[in-house]
């Protein structure tokens, strides 16, 4: 417990994928020989490596990253009452479409058997095969009847920007189930991560992944995803936060004088994004000063918008402080509850 | 209320405009197919003159892609940032609760009856033409 008196949803939790071998009760006959042949020992994305203290804090290894290990941590250690499980591996990099679809089953269909019927407080993202729109449509049918699975996930880099009307099959099927949509950093590296091309570090890499949540916020917003599908709610995870009233700012503004170019957005897209739009809390960019963290969420211009997570087991937090310092106590029940009861409205039964 | 005549009506004949300045004020007086309208030239934005910007029917779209075009030749768009306002209600189409350029009473009168009320007038009013006035 955290003492105050709520039990808080973390809302972005990463279930650690041991190995391929994990996948294999899920895999056709065909698939699990491909794996053995061609000795595909992981498909963990280069966005995470799996050494990187980044990808799991080093005293969390100790913890132990399987199912019981993080339930311990999560519900045991820090109190809380559910958490959503997000799960970012490889299947979303595959090349080869008809692979990425068993592999994207199979990956779902361990996270419901080995974690989420295991531990009912445990929630997940559908981890969709953007490689196939089809096929990301099938998986939100075939999960949304385990009401467990309260959103679905893609990245924040991926082939295109997805408010292009090419994605709406999916976004039509998520609003219909009241799926929202979680864009978590990382890339499916079918483009560098910076629009000027490949970069050299992992440091520039994890930089970059804000330009990629502004893009797709732009996209989304002037395709007009949330005027054909009023219901669509889409969360950043992982995003960094504070950028987002400067880039609030720069669309807002620009829209004004091209508005006509874009008839269907008929209000500020700043208002549409406080509408639609919401933010997991780590990391959050910038110092542990209150008065900073103030100025950002009323510049923001909302106290709905950010949405606690954990962000188990990346490093983003030190020690047990799971807030992030400075974040005005007034807020503490809305962002570690309330807010995320708003946006999942599957976590409410 | 002060009467100002703005222009012989043949002098701006449709689709023209006229800068008119009355009480320190820069005016911009439209001729729309024959309507005329009349707004404070300066835009509410940065100052730009709506005057000199492109006339131009209403963009809106029910949805992706359903574009509609409406009120041909009624919406000002300032030439330095684009933004539009509504001839009819001096609203602006990006803010038009708090957004908007003064508009200003426009009518027609006949030279006839001009010529008595505005003696004092430098504009030499005909009696035989008609007039574009306008009331600020």
């Amino acid at each position: 417990m955290n003492g105050a008196g709520f039990k808080p949803i973390d809302c972005d939790v990463h279930p650690f994928v041991p190995s391929t071998k994990v996948l294999m009760p899920w895999l056709d006959a065909n698939w699990q020989e491909q794996v053995v042949d061609r000795g595909i020992a992981s498909l963990d994305p280069i966005s995470y490596p799996p050494n990187s203290p980044l990808t799991v804090r080093s005293d969390f290894r100790k913890e132990g990253l399987d199912q019981a290990g993080t339930s311990r941590q999560i519900f045991e250690r820090w109190g809380a009452e559910r958490a959503i499980l997000n799960c970012i591996y490889g299947v979303q990099l595959v090349h080869n479409t008809d692979m990425a679809i068993a592999f994207t089953r199979a990956l779902n269909q361990w996270i419901a058997a080995e974690w989420l019927a295991k531990d009912k407080r445990f929630a997940a993202s559908i981890v969709l095969p953007l490689q196939d729109i089809e096929a990301c449509v099938d998986e939100i049918e075939f999960f949304a009847a385990n009401r467990q699975f309260v959103q679905v996930l893609v990245l924040a880099n991926g082939d295109a920007p997805l408010g292009k009307r090419q994605f709406w099959p999916i976004w039509r099927a998520a609003e219909k189930h009241g799926l929202p949509v979680g864009i978590h950093a990382g890339s499916s590296y079918r483009h560098p991560v910076t629009s000027l091309g490949w970069t050299h570090y992992y440091v520039e890499d994890y930089a970059a992944q804000a330009l990629g949540f502004q893009a797709q916020l732009a996209s989304l917003v002037t395709e007009g995803v949330f005027v054909k599908f009023p219901g669509l709610k889409v969360v950043l995870l992982e995003s960094g936060v504070t950028w987002l009233p400067g880039f609030i700012w720069r669309l807002s503004k620009f829209w004004r004088g091209v508005r006509r170019e874009i008839p269907w957005v008929d209000r500020p897209p700043g208002d549409i994004i406080r509408d639609h739009v919401r933010m997991s809390i780590q990391p959050f960019d910038g110092p542990d000063d209150g008065a900073f963290i103030d100025k950002v969420i009323d510049q923001i211009q909302s106290d709905d918008f950010l949405l606690y997570a954990s962000d188990y087991p990346h490093w983003q937090f030190e020690g047990d402080e799971i807030m992030p310092k400075g974040i005005p106590a007034s807020l503490h029940r809305k962002i570690m509850r309330d807010n995320p009861l708003a946006t999942y409205s599957r976590l409410g039964g | 209320m002060a009467k100002h005549v703005v222009a012989a009506v043949s002098d701006l004949p449709p689709g023209s405009r006229k800068l008119f300045e009355a009480e320190g004020r820069q005016i911009a007086v439209f001729n729309v197919r024959g309507e005329f309208f009349a707004i404070n030239d300066r835009c509410p934005h940065e100052g730009g003159s709506l005057c000199t910007g492109k006339l131009s029917g209403l963009v809106t779209a029910k949805e992706p892609g359903a574009y509609e075009w409406t009120r041909d030749g009624e919406i000002i768009r300032c030439p330095w940032h684009g933004w539009e306002f509504d001839l009819r209600t001096g609203r602006s189409q990006c803010d038009p609760r708090t957004m908007r350029v003064r508009l200003y009473d426009v009518h027609i009168e006949h030279g006839a009856e001009l010529a008595q009320e505005l003696k004092a007038e430098v504009f030499a009013v005909k009696i035989e033409n008609d007039y574009v006035v306008i009331e600020i």
